[in-house]
């Protein structure tokens, strides 16, 4: 339950970090937050022989809101992010994810980069970051380059990120005028891993559904977003889902993803927590009272 | 690597030699320096190298609480953290929140009067938890309480003393900032900025 050991790197600049990042290859690690790193160091399942800690770099932890995204630099933390006054207005449903992120402990160490980095398929920003169409910014010391979220993740703990790459921001693009989101998960202990999750965008115009999508958490492979349209013909807000609409939503959810059985809940209890939690969300989102409906 | 990184022989049983770090810790107000390996985990370091052990370990993969630190004030998992990372902040750990039977701290005076505590084991992760969390929330409902709370665990108690513990902790805060009441001090006793 220690970690092997390791050399530990402390760059203090970007460009320090990718040529350390590319001179110690695939031995090489990032440790930002460590709060999944770390335990997979401590069990062992992880033994890098280079770990670049972060850390120290200037620079990265700003969160910048613009017009068009929130964009968070690696080293904020999810609590800093989960407080932030100007990212919340633009786009409350980081807030309503991260309050599901873990203990607050845990969030006021990691990193919401890192999570997305991290690509666990029970984490709560990778999703989010899908259903918003964010970008992921990418350096090293060879190039730069922006990753659309829904081309970045391959699989579960996989990405495109290459071994000398450091992810240096994310933005999450805010949504259209009118669109409400929400975000539910189930876990067995609120802040433990979700048996399902999920997060919806709903864009209403004049009262009227335009349109729904939702992604999920740890019932599917990797984040991608289902359009819920197809399901929601004439819901509008303030008024409970019509039984029928509910059905539909049902269907198109169970099809969709692909869970998991394990320890804590079977493959097809997931799937019907699934569905029942983009019903309840697809309520809260369309409630009147929505937390950030314009 | 650190500057002032020297190669040193290796520790826990490790056959090969590993650089040693110098590593320096504000821990509870005090300027503290040991020699250990980057691979140190804070609450390694806390316990083996600065000898203080009020700090637990429980499970060394963040679920438990046990190891609950203040970095800056705001609570921590000591075992997902290395003591090498943690030298740019300011530590506090169940020592320095109280470490004198006769001035204990509103949560901890809270735990002995609420019988918030069986064997102990949890206590130092759930005292430092719970005293940051009363910091940002003064007043919090039972069920506040039990949110802040969730991520500690307990296998003694059954929470309901713990929960009863938070609430009681609030009050005693408020007591004593009351100056004038039974001679109780202002301040709450904690240590560190």
């Amino acid at each position: 339950m220690k970690p092997a050991p390791f050399v530990h790197h402390a760059p203090r600049t970007v460009d320090e970090t990718v040529a350390v990042l590319a001179d110690v290859g695939h031995d090489g690690k990032v440790l930002a937050g460590g709060q999944s790193l770390v335990p997979l160091l401590n069990m062992r399942l992880a033994s890098p022989g280079h770990l670049v800690d972060v850390n120290g770099v200037d620079g990265l932890d700003a969160v910048d809101v613009t017009d068009a995204s929130v964009r968070v630099g690696a080293l904020v933390r999810h609590a800093g992010l989960e407080r932030d006054p100007a990212a919340f207005a633009a786009l409350p449903l980081l807030r309503q994810a991260l309050r599901n992120v873990a203990h607050p402990a845990i969030r006021n160490r990691g990193t919401t980069v890192g999570s997305i980095a991290h690509a666990d398929p029970a984490g709560e920003m990778p999703a989010v970051l899908v259903l918003t169409d964010g970008v992921v910014e990418v350096v090293s010391s060879r190039s730069r380059r922006e990753v659309a979220a829904r081309d970045f993740f391959l699989g579960p703990l996989e990405t495109t990120l290459a071994q000398d790459e450091l992810v240096e921001a994310v933005r999450f693009a805010r949504l259209a005028p009118g669109t409400r989101t929400a975000f539910l998960e189930s876990a067995r202990r609120h802040g433990d891993y979700a048996m399902a999750g999920v997060a919806v965008a709903v864009e209403v115009v004049d009262g009227e559904v335009r349109s729904a999508r939702a992604s999920f958490v740890s019932v599917t492979p990797v984040p991608t977003v289902l359009d819920l349209a197809p399901a929601l013909g004439g819901a509008a807000t303030g008024a409970p889902l019509r039984a029928a609409v509910a059905d539909d939503l049902v269907a198109l959810v169970r099809d969709h993803v692909e869970p998991e059985g394990d320890i804590h809940a079977t493959a097809g209890y997931r799937r019907m927590l699934a569905a029942e939690l983009t019903k309840r969300a697809l309520g809260a989102a369309l409630a009147e009272d929505a937390e950030g409906a314009a | 690597m650190s500057a002032d990184a020297t190669t040193g022989g290796g520790t826990h049983g490790e056959p090969t030699a590993e650089v040693l770090h110098r590593i320096r810790l504000r821990v509870n107000g005090v300027q503290r320096t040991a020699q250990a390996p980057a691979r140190r985990l804070l609450s390694d370091f806390l316990r083996h190298d600065l000898r203080l052990t009020g700090t637990h370990v429980g499970c060394e993969h963040g679920v438990c609480g046990a190891c609950t630190v203040l970095v800056d004030g705001q609570p921590m998992r000591s075992c997902l953290m290395f003591a090498v990372t943690a030298q740019a902040h300011e530590i506090t750990t169940i020592e320095g929140i109280g470490n004198d039977p006769e001035a204990m701290s509103p949560v901890q005076q809270a735990f002995a009067e609420c019988h918030g505590l069986q064997c102990g084991f949890c206590t130092p992760g759930f005292v430092t938890t719970i005293t940051a969390y009363l910091d940002g929330n003064p007043d919090p409902t039972p069920e506040d309480a039990r949110e802040a709370i969730s991520g500690n665990l307990c296998r003694c108690t059954g929470y309901q003393n713990i929960v009863a513990a938070v609430s009681r902790a609030a009050e005693i805060r408020r007591e004593r900032r009351s100056p004038g009441v039974d001679g109780a001090p202002v301040d709450d006793s904690r240590v560190g900025p």
